[in-house]
């Protein structure tokens, strides 16, 4: 068993650098769109930025508190898109039919779909996030110990999985609906882009919502509560941990699309 | 003009197709109107005081961004028109007996407004009828709403016009992906669409007010609910009409260089 996964690993990684180097044929265009999504996620920051230039918080939060939680949400999302950008172009690869390839060899589907697409260019939008990171760590205005980085630490684990769960359940609904459902950005782009505010913000309703339908708020707003220091029970450090059950359920609806596939015959 | 005329009703007629897109994009479009206006909701019911606009005049802008994204989106590019210059297949288009400018321009304007006819009715109309906080309010005057319509359509030109700028710098590179999407953060950004431009701090502002990113959606949608009024109106439009000329004039220049210069990619 250990050697199976092994082995899996060493196919990743195989198809990493298939696409790292592919990409770096194009150099100059590789440097420009690395260039942009930096700036794409850079002009986020700056509105945060002009809007505290005027307002000294909004709803009792402060600009390091917001920042705090903009750049671990930003950090959460690159990770996963980093990883799960194939199931993104999924659509693509039922209409195409070039899933059907993926299913007759003798390798794990999800992992060859991974494979498919590993972004190099969102590197712009991942090194953006660890500077943004970086300087909202520092700028934060939190009083750093051992609970509260093992709390960030966790809140990246619960983040990924959540957003690897969505792009999951996105791709699975290309089995049933042969193209990609635009709204289905909502909750994967929505959620990065708004969960750069504390999810308190919104009010009582989508704090709901961000708790029991899709947990955001398990991975952002609670655990944030605990390293602000406004909140101090110890069991919101292990609470971003719950997201990882999140992830079960999108990836039963995988295996029951793929079960039900039938290929588009092109 | 005639054969303009045509392939923008062509592009036009295509772009009508799409209505299970429209529909999907009208849901998104709503849950990202919603979420903009609960965040400007948070920081108006903060500070009032220092709040740069009235709050119902946030709500229409908000509603109309949403309603005519495809007016002002930067990502509404022709992207085929990106695959026709990287793959060389606008060599057939140079073939034809007319301008590359004009016929880039006619197939843009007709994308946009395609999908603008499509999207925008549904979401103003349910905008109309929201409960309080989120509802948008009919325009000030009637004078205002005909200038409303005149500074929409003149900033979709600007903006179409800035665009053409991004297509004949493609020509000059092979691969025009990163060029685009440097091109279309720093629009977006400078136009209006993460932020409103009065949120912008005051010197930034006093600049930014006369570049041609402030001529895009920025006058129409502030026009509409009197934000913008007066004698800064009057100089808001006449901005507008500046710029639009003058990127018409430069484009056109520099796509006939493009034109002359360029080798094409074979393939």
């Amino acid at each position: 068993m250990k050697g199976m996964h092994a082995k899996r690993l060493r196919l990743y990684l195989h198809y990493v650098s298939i696409n790292v180097r592919s990409s770096m044929q194009y150099k100059t265009s590789f440097l420009l769109t690395t260039l942009g999504q930096f700036l794409v996620s850079f002009q986020v920051f700056l509105g945060i930025y002009f809007m505290f230039r005027r307002f000294e918080s909004v709803k009792g939060f402060t600009y390091g508190e917001v920042l705090l939680c903009f750049s671990t949400m930003l950090l959460e999302f690159s990770l996963a898109e980093m990883f799960g950008r194939g199931f993104d172009a999924f659509s693509g690869m039922v209409r195409t039919g070039s899933f059907d390839q993926i299913l007759i060899r003798p390798r794990n589907e999800i992992l060859q779909v991974l494979g498919s697409k590993f972004e190099l260019t969102r590197i712009g939008r991942m090194l953006q996030a660890v500077i943004m990171f970086i300087y909202g760590v520092t700028h934060c205005g939190v009083h750093w110990n051992f609970c509260k980085m093992i709390t960030i630490l966790f809140m990246f684990i619960g983040g990924t999985a959540i957003f690897c769960g969505l792009f999951v359940i996105y791709a699975s609904l290309c089995f049933f609906t042969l193209e990609g459902l635009e709204v289905m950005n909502i909750f994967t782009d929505g959620a990065r882009e708004y969960g750069k505010y504390p999810i308190g913000i919104y009010g009582k309703k989508m704090l709901i919502f961000a708790t029991v339908v899709i947990p955001y708020a398990l991975v952002q707003y609670y655990p944030l509560l605990y390293v602000w220091g406004r909140r101090t029970e110890t069991y919101l450090i292990f609470l971003p941990l719950l997201a990882l059950l999140f992830p079960i359920p999108c990836l039963m609806l995988w295996r029951f699309g793929v079960r039900r596939y039938q290929s588009s015959g092109s | 003009m005639k054969k303009y005329l045509s392939f923008f009703r062509l592009r036009f007629l295509t772009g009508l197709q799409y209505r299970t897109a429209a529909l999907a994009g009208i849901a998104t479009q709503f849950a990202w109107g919603f979420l903009e206006i609960m965040v400007m909701k948070a920081f108006y019911e903060t500070d009032p005081g220092v709040y740069p606009m009235t709050f119902r005049a946030t709500v229409s802008y908000i509603w109309l961004q949403q309603a005519f994204l495809a007016f002002f989106a930067v990502w509404m590019v022709d992207s085929e028109l990106f695959e026709m210059i990287s793959n060389g297949n606008i060599a057939y288009e140079l073939c034809r007996p007319i301008r590359i400018y004009s016929m880039m321009t006619a197939r843009n304007l007709a994308n946009r407004t395609s999908r603008a006819v499509l999207r925008c009715l549904p979401i103003l109309l349910v905008a109309a009828f929201l409960p309080k906080p989120f509802r948008m309010e009919p325009p000030v005057g009637i004078a205002e709403f005909l200038l409303f319509v005149v500074t929409m359509l003149l900033g979709l030109s600007v903006t179409v016009a800035f665009f053409m700028l991004v297509y004949v710098l493609a020509f000059y590179t092979i691969s025009p992906q990163g060029l685009r999407i440097v091109f279309c953060s720093l629009v977006e950004f400078l136009s209006g669409g993460v932020i409103p431009l009065p949120f912008f701090p005051e010197p930034v502002l006093r600049v930014l007010e006369l570049l041609p990113f402030a001529s895009m959606q920025n006058v129409p949608l502030r026009i509409y609910s009197g934000d913008i009024a007066g004698e800064e109106m009057v100089r808001a439009v006449g901005l507008q009409v500046f710029w639009l000329v003058a990127l018409v004039v430069v484009g056109s220049m520099l796509c006939r260089m493009a034109e002359r210069k360029v080798a094409l990619q074979g393939g």
